[in-house]
């Protein structure tokens, strides 16, 4: 059965290989994508949206109605694992683990029992004993507010720059994770709570979503942003940049929430407690 | 573009492909296919596509690596076949 896969697998890349020999070669002038359509966007990219960078200009413009439906299927893989792997039945934990921060003592609380309320000398710990991490925590902490501003750095700076909401998006979500494997999940999830990450996905795709119907309402053709130019009071150019920019803000929300909460579920099998 | 760098590169692609297919540990297996993502996106830069690069930085080389990890222990770690 192996060598059968063997053999499949080298036979299914031979013809792979095969295939590529009739490519036209990289960068090729006469090779038919650059003769009939990059010149149209390379040329018209400027003087239609304003936008210097023409990947941009094409994502989130030209075929933007594509790029919805990937924000949308970042969405709904999200909502797929949601469905995969949690776990509705809540089993809470019969004994909670402390620790005593100034002796370092770990203190076992059985169902019932609390600690001293208002006390910020004992710390919810996973494990009878954890190591302590002042380094990391600290060091996190320095980094994560640098990571988070460079995410919206490469959300807004997408006309100009490589970037754009999905990279920024993912950034911004990677930041919290780091944040959630620092600390630990539940202090993440009291930052940022499943319900509102779910919450913050959904409003990202209506905001895509939501600036193509307004389009329609506003006359135009749906994801056309040269219609929102009487409701933001610049011309139909300026306008088709700053519908960009609207668009990518929103993409950029729905994929951090859903990063983030696809490590949550993924961390902790699910239950949404305790995770790494 | 210099030549002998993108061979370097294919060839270290290559490798940490058959690497990630043939190691036996998932964790370091993620690992590997994390670097292979990350030469994807040198390749990317060389061939001058930066956004595709910058995706494949962010998403594949950072997200994906974390949230590999993250599945794994919650796994056993060492693959039986």
């Amino acid at each position: 059965m192996k060598s059968f896969g063997i053999i499949a697998v080298v036979l299914c890349g031979a013809l792979l290989i095969y295939g590529t020999v009739d490519f036209p070669d990289w960068g090729d002038p006469t090779s038919p994508a650059s003769t009939h359509v990059s010149p149209y966007y390379i040329e018209q990219a400027i003087p239609d949206t304003s936008v210097p960078n023409i990947v941009t200009a094409v994502l989130a413009d030209y075929r933007g109605y594509d790029t919805m439906f990937e924000t949308a299927v970042v969405f709904a893989a999200g909502i797929a694992c949601i469905f995969l792997l949690r776990s509705v039945k809540k089993d809470t934990p019969r004994t909670k683990l402390y620790r005593h921060i100034p002796t370092g003592v770990t203190i076992r609380i059985e169902k019932g029992g609390k600690v001293p309320h208002g006390s910020d000398d004992f710390e919810r710990i996973d494990s009878v004993w954890v190591p302590y991490d002042v380094i990391i925590k600290n060091g996190c902490r320095l980094v994560i507010p640098f990571i988070q501003l460079f995410a919206l750095y490469v959300i807004a700076h997408g006309h100009h720059s490589p970037g754009g909401g999905f990279q920024g998006g993912v950034i911004f979500g990677a930041a919290i994770i780091l944040y959630a494997l620092a600390y630990d999940l539940r202090t993440a999830k009291a930052r940022l709570p499943i319900k509102t990450s779910v919450l913050l996905s959904s409003t990202g795709v209506l905001i895509y979503a939501g600036t193509g119907a307004l389009c329609i309402l506003l006359g135009s053709d749906f994801l056309n942003y040269s219609a929102l130019a009487g409701l933001l009071g610049v011309d139909p150019v300026t306008a088709r940049s700053h519908g960009i920019l609207i668009v990518e803000i929103g993409v950029g929300i729905a994929v951090m929430a859903t990063m983030i909460w696809i490590y949550y579920i993924l961390s902790s099998v699910g239950k949404n407690d305790e995770g790494l | 573009m210099i030549w002998q760098l993108e061979f370097i590169i294919l060839i270290l692609i290559i490798f940490c492909g058959i690497g990630a297919l043939m190691v036996k540990d998932l964790v370091g297996a993620g690992i590997l296919f994390s670097a292979y993502s990350f030469m994807m996106c040198l390749l990317w830069a060389i061939m001058g596509a930066v956004d595709v690069a910058f995706t494949e930085a962010s998403v594949g080389a950072g997200v994906s690596t974390v949230l590999f990890v993250a599945a794994v222990f919650q796994t056993s770690r060492r693959s039986k076949d």
